[in-house]
């Protein structure tokens, strides 16, 4: 049998196996059980979470490979790194070392200005932010197998998830009300390739999976992301900033199934203790939004 | 016939879309009085430690354990093999499963995802497009198992009585052949 390793259907099918779930950002070997306990169906490894990359300042790059070995070697879920956007070495080495996926993260400080990673030259999958449509096209014309809504990560505050998710899910809606022949502007107006855009026209939907990210803190946030039609979310600095991490972590896991049952909802969220502090996005001067990086 | 896909989580549309265009009805289900009313069951791909612990939380384990037992249908992609498999070695620490299908399954057994791959592989004497993700294999079966295909050395989709069980994922390659065989030669 002739086999295939790195296609865009393996790829693709990954973030498809993903969906329903929660992928929660964990720092070290304990939170990555807790989070396995708590039926995350997988992890981010990296070794601050934004909340404190946004408090302590500095550059931030991808983790120790050390530290993200210790993290596969605990849990058998899939486990996730972030790279420097642009930055194909970090991305280069991460792949060496059989990580399930990579998040080009704007969450880390950007490496390259212009340009993101070509993706389409590793095997490993990529999943890369967006706050509209046609950034989220730009990247999967790079090769990203999975997509997710930005938000303001590190903030506890679900206002700018809400913000990308709408925005988004809006513009879909907008193309496929469109004559065929109106298409063409629409794909020089977002700067994405028209093929693409025919294809969300047409099928009224990304072509790969789209989860939301940034500021998801309570089961509520997470069941309100799935409303707004994510396939998934992922969970950053929200649950191992709170006062319970394994009870949040298991509640934003049966929220985000049971996203539209609120007497789950209700059950989920009781005597959860206290959700991270967390900073209103509207506090956060513009140049220090991560949100805006990424092009 | 009405068709049950457990939605707890993964690829649970995919196989929703996959028996519609098989001309049935199916429904996403996630609750026992929705188990209740169906005449076969399909477990999505996704991950097996995620859909076990749900299924526990929301008292679908022994319900689906119980309907087992009586002779449903039931046909697993990928975790839904590992859930249906009596034995399983690397899960999770007391990772649980439904059972059924008398056979030990490796979980990852192929790998990590940048090892999972796709390829033709022969299923029931067809050729059809096997999609591996992450994927299990079957390490033994018991004498009532009959291996469908095998890849790489080992049984990747096996079938004993009404149960069905593959390590690839024919719901993401568009050809229905194997939901076909499902509904067509078990469920019938």
């Amino acid at each position: 049998m002739s086999e295939a390793t790195g296609t865009a259907r393996v790829k693709r099918g990954m973030a498809e196996m993903l969906k329903g779930g929660v992928i929660m950002d964990v720092v070290n070997a304990e939170q990555a059980k807790i989070a396995e306990d708590a039926g995350a169906c997988a992890v981010m490894a990296l070794e601050r979470v934004p909340a404190d990359i946004r408090a302590q300042g500095g550059v931030a790059r991808m983790s120790d490979p050390d530290m993200i070995e210790k993290i596969q070697a605990a849990v058998s879920i899939p486990v996730m790194a972030k790279v420097r956007i642009g930055h194909f070495v970090e991305a280069q080495i991460i792949q060496s070392l059989g990580v399930d996926y990579i998040d080009e993260s704007e969450v880390l400080t950007p490496t390259d200005y212009e340009n993101h990673v070509d993706k389409w030259k590793f095997t490993v999958p990529f999943v890369c932010g967006a706050t509209n449509l046609g950034e989220a096209l730009r990247r999967i014309n790079e090769g990203a197998a999975m997509i997710r809504s930005k938000g303001e990560a590190g903030t506890g505050d679900v206002s700018n998830a809400m913000t990308h998710m709408r925005k988004i899910g809006g513009e879909i809606r907008r193309l496929t009300a469109m004559r065929e022949d109106e298409l063409y502007v629409a794909a020089k107006e977002m700067q994405a390739p028209y093929a693409l855009v025919k294809e969300v026209a047409e099928t009224g939907k990304l072509p790969v999976v789209l989860f939301t990210a940034g500021g998801i803190a309570t089961p509520a946030d997470a069941a309100l992301m799935m409303q707004m039609g994510a396939d998934g979310v992922f969970i950053g600095s929200g649950i191992f900033k709170s006062g319970n991490p394994a009870q949040r972590a298991a509640a934003c896991v049966k929220a985000t199934t049971f996203f539209d049952d609120p007497k789950v909802l209700a059950e989920v969220s009781r005597g959860l203790g206290d959700a991270m502090v967390g900073i209103n996005v509207s506090d956060i001067p513009a140049p220090h939004r991560l949100a805006e990086r990424g092009w | 016939m009405k068709i049950g896909v457990l939605a707890l989580q993964g690829d649970f549309r995919e196989h929703i879309v996959a028996a519609t265009l098989a001309g049935h009805s199916a429904s996403a289900i996630r609750r026992e009085s929705e188990l209740n009313e169906v005449d076969a069951l399909i477990l999505p791909g996704g991950e097996s430690t995620t859909i076990a612990l749900l299924a526990k939380s929301y008292n679908l384990f022994q319900p689906i354990r119980k309907r087992i037992k009586e002779g449903l249908p039931v046909y697993g992609s990928c975790a839904g093999m590992i859930l249906l498999a009596d034995r399983i070695v690397d899960g999770a620490q007391g990772q649980e499963t439904f059972g059924g299908i008398d056979m030990t399954v490796r979980r990852n057994a192929f790998g990590r995802q940048v090892e999972s791959f796709e390829g033709e592989i022969t299923f029931n004497s067809k050729l059809v497009n096997g999609v591996f993700i992450r994927a299990p294999w079957v390490e033994s079966v018991g004498k009532d198992v009959q291996v469908l295909s095998e890849a790489a050395g080992h049984p990747v989709a096996v079938r004993q009585g009404s149960l069905l069980a593959t390590s690839f994922h024919p719901e993401l390659t568009g050809d229905l052949s194997i939901h076909q065989y499902f509904f067509d030669e078990i469920c019938r």
